[in-house]
């Protein structure tokens, strides 16, 4: 078959746009479609792409490097510095103690000590581009389990260093000594230095060199160059970590925390973003393509046993360190779910361990085709755990709970209780109105049920959940949830399900309003928009306005920009659906700008208690 | 049949007894428009133009208000200096408002003898009255005597089902022309037209 590049493309392409939309319609989610389209594609189904799959996958494996370092944008440094505890504390015990009890199960199976070892080491790791997506589109990265799950994916980031620095050392015999890494010939303190001079380099780069750079760039006002920087700036450093021998992920990582305070963060975030996206998509697929079904049909009982119990294994670690750690209930489930596959570190390092005749092909062979299958497992595990564990898990307290449900039908149903909904349910509770909440953040629940909150755990978005919540004999929801998407998913399921809720919803920006305004709700609050009217105000104030005048001046404005969200909806489909984001806002900006300058009522006096037209009045 | 707009200002509706026999007994009736300022308004961000429409619409207007400290409450004092602006209510070319009658319908504590020379608030209600008096004869409006409810702490449920009724049939009286012009204007409370004088 001809395997030209535009036909590679267009395989790859269209089974993830078919693979991913069904999936994402069975609500199993982005991951586990790529991972189907690719097995759909491969060899053993339809045949579209055959040994070439592996090359794909190295070069896709780049999506995870881009990952790392948008996950590093959005991390704060004093954020990591306070997590500290949990990456060496959790993240380190457990990559050891799952290494040593992998390493052991090898030895009794009949592998030598160094072969167990480094099979150990390599299957404790876990697969970030999994799990941080999946956890991500289930919005559970702010969750203590989301949190507790990126602690430990660090410190596996970490962990990968000293072992490509140790299996050189396992191997009995070396048969190619192509190290990765360029700086070999030099010995270990020296090794060492440089290791610490690459990584300084990366910081103090990141703080005085990129943003000058960038600045400079971004004169050009061209969109591309400022993406191409971008993209130049994740292959240096990953290029850069190559040759001193580290992850390339965790320098891009780190390039990124450092970033995180700069002011183009949002800009290189958008801009790397969706070849992140790309990737990580392709490299799913290209995992799900690389599984040898052939092998696997062959070692059938074998496969099944050790994936499963590898996971089993490995999850029970896991369940054990994070209770230890604090984790309670479902969030620990959910931890322990989420890392219990092994990640793709394991085929660099089993290739690696390849090179240095470390362990065995054909065990490579089949150890490749057991990651693979966890991985492809993990997110029909996340489903799993989702529907048919939890609820059971919660069902109790839903039926000690339903007793009392009866006799107060709560009017109000609170969904998501973060830092927008707590508000709302605490001034309610103040004024002696209870609400029902929905929250899916157990440690949050638990603390509001300890202060009498009726809360229910769980994706509000649940038809089951919201009638057990009394959706059906309440009055209003009021949707806060932490995401957009959410919210409108939230809003489309009340539509559907329960049409006589007033709702009541949170807008993130103007353009979450428009959706929102779209998709039928009345009652629509922009989060910042009080908050900001009442800065400028006093704002004014300071300068010498008077305060009531500022005041007033600020309800006017708050009624011109209602006025002007609810004109601007009509042309919002016009023209410009399909330019770019940024250039959307900018747009945007500008349209609101030019409607402030033709709007008179924008500045608009009380005019009742201003005499100047009786003065002109009376003079003539 | 004339139109009737009721503007209600009580900024703790929920508390008076009194307003809500009031209320419930002339809301909903034909041709009465109930314009309840604190709930619309709770920001006092008056819609002006709004108001001037709806005050264009209707040929009597009635305050309806608890009578703070021998006035009106903030919010319906901040509605009649916003609204009623000069070159439309007022001034030469200000005539939306011309003929149109205007009067308060008020609830308050002190009782009928309280209000008198010798009681001890020492001025009488319309005396008390002569600023809206004066607002409605600047906009060329006829000012009608007040409807009023005394002692309002002291009702019984019967007497402010009573007081109810009273507003009623004066609000329907009004609206189907039952009174006559001269006792309209000559009476010193609306409730004497319907033979409920207040006397000491």
């Amino acid at each position: 078959m001809d395997k030209s590049f535009l036909f590679q493309a267009i395989v790859y392409l269209a089974s993830a746009v078919i693979g991913v939309n069904i999936a994402k319609r069975l609500g199993l989610g982005t991951v586990l479609g790529y991972l189907l389209a690719g097995v759909a594609i491969g060899p053993f189904v339809l045949g579209f792409v055959g040994e070439e799959g592996k090359d794909i996958m190295h070069v896709s494996e780049f999506g995870v490097v881009m990952m790392l370092f948008v996950i590093g944008l959005e991390l704060e440094p004093n954020l990591l510095w306070r997590m500290r505890k949990l990456v060496v504390g959790l993240g380190g015990m457990q990559v050891i103690a799952t290494t040593l009890a992998i390493s052991l199960a090898a030895y009794f199976l009949g592998q030598s000590w160094q072969a167990a070892l480094a099979i150990g080491a390599t299957l404790s790791l876990s697969s970030t581009a999994i799990v941080m997506q999946t956890l991500s589109e289930k919005s559970l990265l702010k969750t203590s389990a989301g949190n507790s799950a990126f602690a430990v994916l660090l410190s596996q980031d970490i962990a990968v260093i000293p072992l490509l620095a140790v299996f050189p050392i396992l191997a009995t015999e070396v048969v190619d000594n192509q190290s990765a890494s360029l700086i070999g010939k030099f010995s270990g303190w020296q090794q060492t230095l440089i290791v610490l001079a690459a990584i300084a380099i990366i910081i103090i780069a990141g703080k005085y060199v990129v943003s000058p750079v960038f600045r400079w760039v971004a004169k050009t006002r061209q969109r591309e160059l400022f993406m191409a920087t971008a993209l130049l700036l994740v292959f240096l450093i990953a290029e850069l970590m190559i040759v001193v021998g580290l992850s390339p992920a965790l320098g891009t990582f780190l390039a990124g925390v450092v970033l995180a305070n700069s002011e183009f963060r949002h800009e290189l975030e958008s801009d790397i973003d969706p070849f992140k996206g790309l990737l990580l998509g392709l490299f799913f697929i290209s995992v799900g393509s690389t599984i040898d079904f052939g092998l696997v049909k062959d070692n059938f009982l074998l496969v099944i046993a050790l994936v499963l119990g590898l996971m089993c294994l490995k999850g029970l670690i896991l369940y054990v360190l994070g209770k230890s750690f604090g984790l309670k209930g479902d969030q620990n489930m959910i931890f322990a779910v989420s890392l219990a596959q092994m990640g793709e570190f394991a085929f660099v390092l089993f290739s690696f361990a390849g090179q240095y005749a470390l362990i065995n092909a054909e065990d490579i062979d089949l150890l490749i085709a057991v990651v693979a299958l966890s991985m492809a497992l993990t997110p029909l595990f996340f489903v799993m755990n989702e529907r048919l564990i939890l609820p059971k898990y919660f069902t109790k307290e839903k039926s000690n709970r339903r007793a009392d449900e009866i006799h107060d039908k709560n009017p109000v149903i609170i969904a998501g209780f973060g830092r927008y909904g707590n508000i709302v349910g605490r001034f309610l509770r103040a004024n002696g109105v209870s609400a029902t909440v929905l929250d899916n953040d157990s440690d949050r629940v638990e603390l509001l049920r300890r202060f009498g909150y009726k809360v229910y755990y769980g994706d509000a978005s649940r038809f089951d959940l919201m009638k057990a919540a009394g959706a059906e004999t309440a009055k209003i929801i009021i949707i806060a949830m932490d995401t957009p998407q959410q919210c409108l998913e939230m809003v489309a399921m009340v539509k559907k399900n329960f049409p006589h809720l007033k709702i009541l919803s949170r807008a993130y920006d103007r353009n979450d309003s428009f959706d929102l305004m779209e998709s039928g709700v009345d009652y629509i609050y922009r989060e910042t928009l009080d908050s900001s009217l009442r800065l400028g105000a006093d704002a004014l104030q300071m300068i010498g306005f008077r305060a009531y005048q500022t005041h007033r001046a600020a309800r006017t404005f708050l009624k011109h920009d209602e006025r002007v969200l609810a004109d601007l909806i009509k042309h919002r489909h016009d023209s410009k659906s399909y330019i770019s984001v940024a250039k959307e806002k900018i747009t945007e900006l500008e349209e609101l700008i030019l409607r402030d300058i033709k709007d008179e009522g924008i500045l608009e006096r009380d005019s009742g208690w201003d005499s100047e037209r009786l003065r002109t009045d009376t003079k003539s | 049949m004339a139109s009737v707009l009721i503007i209600f200002a009580h900024p703790v509706y929920e508390k008076s007894r009194v307003n809500q026999y009031l209320v419930k007994a002339i809301k909903g009736l034909k041709q009465v428009t109930f314009h309840d300022l604190y709930e619309l308004y709770p920001d006092f961000d008056i819609d002006i133009k709004k108001e001037q429409k709806l005050l264009v619409k209707h040929d009597i207007i009635v305050l309806q208000h608890p009578f703070y400290w021998y006035s009106m409450p903030p919010l319906l004092k901040q509605w009649l200096d916003l609204v009623l602006e000069y070159g439309w209510a007022y001034g030469k070319e200000g005539t939306q408002l011309r003929n149109k009658k205007l009067f308060n319908a008020i609830t308050t504590g002190g009782t009928f003898a309280a209000y008198q020379k010798e009681g001890h608030n020492r001025y009488t209600i319309p005396e008390l009255l002569y600023p809206l008096d004066q607002t409605a004869f600047l906009c060329k409006m006829t000012y009608y005597p007040p409807f009023i409810v005394h002692g309002t702490h002291r009702l019984s449920d019967v007497e402010m089902q009573q007081f109810a009724q009273d507003y009623l049939q004066i609000i329907t009286g009004l609206r189907d022309g039952l009174f006559r012009e001269d006792d309209l204007v000559s009476a010193t409370y609306m409730n004497n037209l319907i033979d409920k004088p207040y006397s000491l």
